[in-house]
Parts: C-alpha cells; structure tokens; sequence
C-alpha cells in the first residue's frame, strides 16, 4: 500500500508546489475538469490494491484464526482463563494447579485457552505471543499461543475494564519442559488451594495482586464461573462519588 | 423530594474540578452580567436566540462546537501529562477514578459536541445557500435541532461540578456501564445527554434530507449541486438511519439501570456484545456522518482556491454515495478479537478496506483538480493540502487495522489511538476549520486574518505529527489504550514528545483566537464588500455578505454545475430584477424553551426526582405541540420593501 500512498503524498506536495499561483513556468489548464483514461487509473488503482489486499484479508483470517490449533511436535497444553477485578485467574485443569496473574508454561508446547470473564468485559493480551481476545462474561472464547523459546513475557488486558485496570498485569514465564515440571511441583506442595470459599474471596475487587500460585484447584472450577456469571450479577463495585472530568 | 441529589454530590474534597467548575461560572456570571449591564438581551433573543435563520442558528452551531473544544481541549492535555509523568514508579497527579472521567469525557465531548456541532453548523450555513433557497425546509425544527444539542452540552459540563461523569469509555459497553458496576449518576449523565442532543441531531437529519430533496433553486437538478450539498445529504441520510439505533440502544441500556431489566447483562438472557455491535452499526456511519461533509469542504475548497472546476464530479457524486451505502457494512471491524469465525472476520475486513476505493477516488480526484490550476495558498487551502497528506497516512493504518490478523495486535492500542485521531484531526477539524476560514467572510462580511490563519495550521499539522506519530510507535511496542500508569519506562520519551504534540496544537487553538480577536478589531480595513473574496463558484458566493435574511431577492436559474461561476464567465448583464413578495418564517422561541425544559427534565431524570422530570417533560411536549399547531408562522416581505433592502446594500 505504500506504492500507493508515498507517490500520493509526494504528487500533491509537487502539484501544490509547482501550480502555486506565483509560478510563471507553470502550464496551466484550468478549463479541463474531465479525462476518461485518467478517471479509468483513477478507480483501478485502489480497486486493484483493495483485490489484492482482500485475498490477503481471506487467507490471513484463517490461517490465522485464534481458535485455530497451531501444529507442534508435542499435545498442546489446556489453560482456562478468568478475568477478575483486576488480576487474572489461570486454571490448569488437567494438571489441577492454578495461578493468579503469573502464567507458567513450556517453551515449545502449544497452548490451548479457553477464557470467559467473572466481571466486565476484558481482553486477554500477550503482544509478544500473538494475538488478543476478549473475555466476556458468560461466554467462552478461544485462544491458541505458543512460546517457541524460553523467556518472560509481560501481558495485560487490554480492554478496559475499570479503575484498577492499568495494573491488571501478568507475566509470562516460558520454560523448558524440565523446568516447567519443576514448578508444577514445587506448586503442588505449597500454598492454599482454590475452593469455591478462596475464589469467592479473590473474587473481591483488589489491585495490584502480586502473583500467587495455588496447589489444587477445585473440579470445574472454570464450568461454575461460567454459570455463576450467567446466573447472577458480578461483584459490584463500591459506589463512588467523585466529580471530575 | 430531590431524588438522589445530595450536598454530597458536590466535591467539596476535590479542589480541581471544583476549581475548574468555579472559573467557567465566574465566567458565564461575567458573561451574562455584561450582556444585562449593556442591555443586549433584547438583541441577543430577536437576533440570535429566538431566530430560526439558518445562517444564523449555523454561527451558533459552530460557537457550541468551538467552545466544547476549549473544554475537549483541555481533558486532552490534562491525559497527556498524566501519561507523560506516571511512569515506573511515579503515579502522576490523576487518581484513576478521576483520570477514568476525563477520557470518557473527552470522546464524548469531541465526537458529540465538538465535530458533530462544527459539522452540522457548516452544513446549516451553507446548504441553503448553495441550493439557492432561502432556508431549510422546517425553520423552527432546526431551531429545536440546535437548542436540544446544547442541552446536551449542558448537562455534560453540569458533571463537572455536581456528582461526576461516566468512567467507562466513551462507548460506555455494559456491563461495565450496567448498574452493578456504575451505580453511580456518571452513566446516567452519558446517557440522557446523548439521548437529548441525538433528538435534535435526527430531526437535523430529516430537515436536511426533505431541503436538499424538496428545496433546489430552479433548474438545479441533483446533478447541478455542489459537492458539498451531495455530501451534506449522504451525511444526512446516515443520520436519519443510524441515529436511530444509537437511541434505541441507549433506551435499552437506561431500561437496564432504571427499571432492572436485562437487556445487556447475562441475568434473563441478555448480552452485552448485543450493545456492541448495535453501538457500532451506529457508531461506524457515524464516522461517515463526520467526514463526508468535511470531503465536501474540501471539494469546494480545493476547486476554488485551484481556479479550476472539481476534477470529475460525477465520480465524486458516486464515491460519496458509495461510501454512504458501504458505511453500514462494516461495523464489526471495531471488535474482531469478539473471537468470532474467520469467515466472519474475513468478510467485514474484506468490506472494510472496499470503502478504500471510493475514498481513494476522491483522494486522485483532489489532485488532478489541482493539477495544472492556479493555486493560492489562502488559509482554506493550507488546511486541504495539509489534510490530503494526513488523512492518506490516517487511510492506510485504517486499511491496516482492517485485515484481522493484524487487528488482534493492535486492537485498543495506542496505534488504534493514533488512527483514529489521524482520520479525525487530519480530515474532520482540518475540514471544519478549512470551512470557517472559507464561508467566514460570507456570514459576517470581512475576511479573517492570514497571518494567524498560516499559523494556526502550521501548529495545527506539526502538532498533530507530533502528538500522534509517537502514538503509533507506542502502539506497535505494546501499549494500549486508557492508562493512567505506563509500567514501560521506555515508552517516556516518546510520551513527552506526545505531550509537545499536545502543547503545539494548544498554540494552534491560541492562534484562533487570536486570528479572531485581531479580525474583529480590523474588520474595517478587511471589509469585503462584493460578497465573492475568493473567486467562488456556487451560488452562495453570488449574494451579499452577510447575505440578507432572505439570501436571494430573487430565487436564481441554474443552468450548470458551479452555477456561479458560470455566471460570472458568460457575464450576461444583470437584468433588472422584477422583485416578488417573500414569505419569511418568523422567529420562534419553540427551541429555546423546549430545550430548557429538556435540560431539567434530562437534570431530573440523572437525580431520581420523579415528579420535576415528568413536570418537564410535559411542559416540553406542550411547547412544541403549541409550536406546531401555530397558524401563523411567516411574515411577508412586499416587493417594495425587498427592493428597498436591495438598493441599501
């Protein structure tokens, strides 16, 4: 599209400049206002680009649809994700661990989201892993990233989401699989773990949650918030009486 | 008695806005006072206030739009150094729930009642104009129109001051704005004052569809209209489909917060991505509405100041009709990270970056209009020239941002941020302030000065590079949109040129004022007394300026395209004109009133207090059924009179 849009600015920076009234060199013609073969390019230039860019609109969505499973050597890892006031929820619920705004996964294994919101509407985002995706709640959405090598990402919402949402921040920790194992059991033996009683509480508004890690999770714990959101409102938040703007 | 309304409403503990609220009464008190002391009032109400002249109620239009950009103004720099200063470990000077405010202020002002009123009041001034009739088709319905949206201008500034405006966005998507999460009066504010204003801007839609429909001068048929009236009724078309849907939606979301129901929360089955896409399939003409009218200033200016006709007419007539049709095939582009279906995506993508054709049509078509003219670099030109260059920078990250792959990385970023500025500052202000540099000298008869003009655009467009390129580098390194911390310490420096940015469109803004205290103050050295300054070619350049009340003594014959240049080519000589008697709406105070029953009635329904909103309401309602039933409602200028009128000029 620059081969289009550069020539653009440069020709009516030259047209501006050259037919500037004071220019006596100038040709000028200020009777004609219509040419056929320059009206012809001047519909088939852009329609042509926009062809071309419509096959690569076709291709790229699909190729690079978020539900779609990214092909890897090894199963891809299953990871639900929950939007809170204003931390994130990570449930492993084949591996019956969970964690609060840090997510620890192997370098090279792909991994399988699937995200919905206890609050208002969030959008899950690792920039340096891919794309983005709402979190709604009552709805399930897809996501599927994979970190190639080790490494720590930073990742956030994107969406906002209310005053405690520009520190609604996580990290990515990428590890090789003998690490990741590592944690996972260093994860088990330590810490609470996450019944309905300790999601209820970390349900509750906060900000600025440091990343905690829980030893067991309970079964279906993603399944229920779902329900619950759908069934009955969310945490409120505390009302406010500020003024400004 | 008094609903919710409370001394606690008032934010006695925070000294900002309340100090801000202080000085814009001071001001208005000062205002008010000097117009008692002088004794304008008489002429203030005869003249302004209950007039129905469009050419007058357009001024007025385009004072609300300026004075809200004062305000819009300031919320944009008061963002800016909070970014530019809480960073890593420092928190700035703006506590989330106040920082929340002032960006959900900001859109609303500026989509509302800045671009919306400058829009609307260029089109009021010059669409009867350039028909070559002597208004629009309902007088005292513009009069609503106009008065309505101040209303709502109104009651969005009262946030300041008593109880607080919304923290959501200026989207407002439940059910971050549902009742569970904003108990409070801000979404209320949101809502009832773009349910107002939107009521006077749809009846604006149908006064200007049934004008530009119904009242043409004699042989104008539709292929004879300036651009700018083609593009004034595309607008207003979008107007009349879209704004409905906006109304609706807000009707449903206000349900949900007064009467509990469920139309956008997951309780009884409802949904909030429904508001999404509604908000949308309103919100993307809308950007339509605002640049459409804003091609048009520029179709006219580009041609006058070239000295040549518009290159290829018909092709611009089609290009704006079709952007007009396509604009309601697009909407889900604002959310493809909803996650749904690639083919879903595919398609609005693929319709998206379609609207690139006609608008890269227009785009050539503008510069073989200049090619081979003769081009003076009046203010109105400066702005066009500066506006192909931006908005073709503005265009190409939209397409971008089009394709959904790319969309899923960028979405809410400081590149979506960057974007939609460049669209708006770069095509929408650009093509305002293009527009009153142009038709000024017709609606008060002396030209504006240059000087200040030149330097108004100069920091206008380097301001503008400056505060939003960085936004784009920002946005490819991650950051997204609505902080009130950066975490990144890396992304300051270009925050700080970002907040340059700002300060030089500020000296921009100071330049107007100056181009407009200094032009006052020598209006009679810059008297244009033949009402054509600029070598114009529609018709709105034939009459006097400022143009009598009637704008024509006599309706005049079109032949042609650019029918006043025409004229002035073929130079027939003037015939004495045979005057007829002219029928002249009288003045109506319908507007004005029923406005200041809405501003209680919008006032009482924020607050909870019944009894005031239902009195108000009424007393609206009879207003404008008293109004409409009038019988009398034109006073007649004899022939005599319009000739004597005639001779005085």
């Amino acid at each position: 599209m620059l081969v289009v849009v550069v020539p653009v600015i440069v020709a009516t920076l030259a047209f501006a400049w050259w037919y500037r009234s004071s220019n006596t060199h100038a040709t000028r013609s200020l009777d004609e206002s219509y040419e056929g073969r320059v009206e012809f390019v001047v519909w088939s230039i852009p329609t042509l680009t926009v062809i071309l860019l419509g096959g690569v609109i076709w291709i790229g969505s699909h190729q690079l649809d978020p539900r779609a499973p990214i092909a890897a050597q090894s199963d891809p890892l299953r990871v639900d994700v929950v939007s809170l006031d204003w931390k994130w929820l990570f449930i492993y619920p084949d591996l019956g661990v969970a964690a609060v705004n840090q997510l620890v996964v192997p370098a090279g294994t792909p991994v399988k989201f699937r995200l919905t919101s206890a609050t208002v509407m969030n959008s899950f985002f690792v920039p340096q892993l891919g794309s983005q995706i709402y979190t709604m709640g009552g709805m399930t959405t897809h996501l599927n990233l994979l970190a190639e090598g080790p490494g720590e990402y930073s990742g956030f919402s994107a969406n906002f989401s209310g005053d405690g949402f520009s520190r609604m921040r996580f990290v990515v920790k990428s590890t090789p699989t003998g690490d990741f194992n590592t944690w996972l059991e260093q994860t088990r033996g330590t810490g609470p773990g996450l019944d309905a009683a300790g999601y209820a509480e970390l349900a509750k508004p906060s900000k600025n949650v440091p990343p905690t890690t829980y030893r067991s999770v309970e079964p279906r714990l993603f399944e229920r918030i779902l329900d619950q959101t759908t069934a009955g409102p969310g945490t409120a938040h505390p009302p406010m009486r500020k003024a400004g703007g | 008695m008094l609903g919710r309304l409370t001394w606690s409403a008032i934010p006695f503990q925070e000294p900002l806005p309340l100090l801000s609220g202080a000085v814009v009464g001071v001001v208005i008190l000062a205002i008010l006072v000097t117009v008692t002391v002088k004794g304008w009032w008489p002429y203030l109400w005869r003249e302004w206030l209950s007039s129905v002249d469009h050419k007058r109620i357009g001024v007025m239009y385009l004072v609300l739009g300026l004075v809200m950009l004062l305000r819009g103004f300031s919320d944009a720099i008061m963002m800016r150094t909070q970014q530019a200063i809480a960073v890593g470990s420092a928190q700035g000077y703006l506590p989330p729930e106040h920082y929340d405010q002032i960006f959900s202020a900001h859109g609303t002002i500026m989509i509302f009642f800045v671009a919306m009123p400058l829009v609307i009041g260029l089109m009021n001034f010059a669409v009867p104009l350039q028909l070559g009739v002597r208004d629009v088709a309902f007088p005292v319905l513009n009069s609503v129109s106009l008065w309505l949206t101040a209303t709502g201008a109104l009651l969005i500034n009262l946030s300041l001051v008593i109880g607080n405006f919304a923290r959501t966005g200026w989207m407002a998507y439940p059910p971050l704005s549902g009742l569970a999460f904003s108990p409070d009066v801000g979404v209320d504010y949101y809502l009832w004052s773009l349910q107002i204003s939107g009521i006077g801007t749809l009846l604006t839609g149908i006064n200007f569809v049934t004008t530009i429909l119904k009242l043409r001068a004699p042989g104008m048929t539709y292929f004879r209209m300036p651009v700018f009236c083609w593009t004034a009724l595309a607008a207003n078309l979008l107007i009349v489909a879209a704004f409905p849907i906006l109304t609706a939606t807000f009707m449903m979301l206000l349900l949900d917060r007064y009467l509990d129901m469920h139309f956008f929360t997951n309780e009884a089955g409802g949904n909030q991505m429904m508001y999404v896409n509604l908000f949308w399939a309103w919100g993307h003409p809308e950007v339509y509405i605002l640049i459409l009218p804003a091609f048009g200033i520029f179709s006219e200016v580009v041609a006058t100041f070239s000295g040549k006709g518009l290159f290829s007419y018909r092709s611009m007539v089609w290009a704006t009709l079709a952007i007009c049709v396509l604009s309601f095939m697009v909407w889900l582009h604002h959310f493809f990270t909803m996650g749904a279906g690639a083919d879903v995506n595919a398609f609005f993508g693929i319709m998206s970056s379609i609207i690139a054709v006609p608008t890269g049509v227009k785009v050539f078509n503008w510069l073989f209009t200049m090619f081979r003219g003769r081009i003076v670099f009046r203010t109105p030109m400066l702005f066009a020239v500066g506006f192909i260059v931006t908005f073709v920078i503005g265009g190409l990250t939209g397409v971008l941002l089009a394709v959904p792959p790319v969309d899923f990385v960028l979405h809410n970023s400081a590149f979506l941020v960057a974007h939609f500025h460049n669209v708006i500052i770069g095509g929408v202000v650009f093509g305002a302030l293009a527009g009153i540099n142009y038709w000024f000298p017709k609606a008060f008869g002396f030209t504006l000065d240059e000087r200040f003009g030149h330097a108004s655009f100069w920091c206008w467009l380097i301001g503008f590079y400056l505060a939003f390129m960085p936004l784009y580098a920002l946005g490819l390194m991650g950051m997204t949109r609505r902080l009130e911390h950066i975490p990144d310490p890396s992304w300051q420096p270009l925050l700080l040129v970002a907040e340059v940015g700002a300060i030089v469109i500020l000296c921009g803004i100071l330049c107007q004022v100056a181009q407009l205290y200094v032009s006052i103050r020598t209006r009679e050295q810059r008297r244009d007394l033949t009402g054509d300054p600029w070598n114009g070619r529609t018709l709105e350049w034939s009459t006097p300026s400022p143009p009598p009340a009637y704008n024509f003594a006599v309706l005049p014959r079109v032949e042609t395209i650019d029918a006043f240049w025409q004229k002035k080519r073929t130079g027939r000589a003037p015939v004495a004109p045979a005057f007829e008697a002219i029928e002249m709406p009288r003045n109506s105070p319908a507007g004005f009133i029923t406005a200041f029953f809405a501003t209680i009635m919008g006032f009482s329904l924020i607050w909870y207090i019944w009894w005031l909103a239902i009195l108000n309401f009424l007393a609206a309602i009879i207003v404008v059924l008293i109004a409409g039933w009038s019988i009398k409602r034109e006073d007649e200028i004899s022939p005599a009179e319009v000739a004597q009128m005639e001779r005085a000029r």
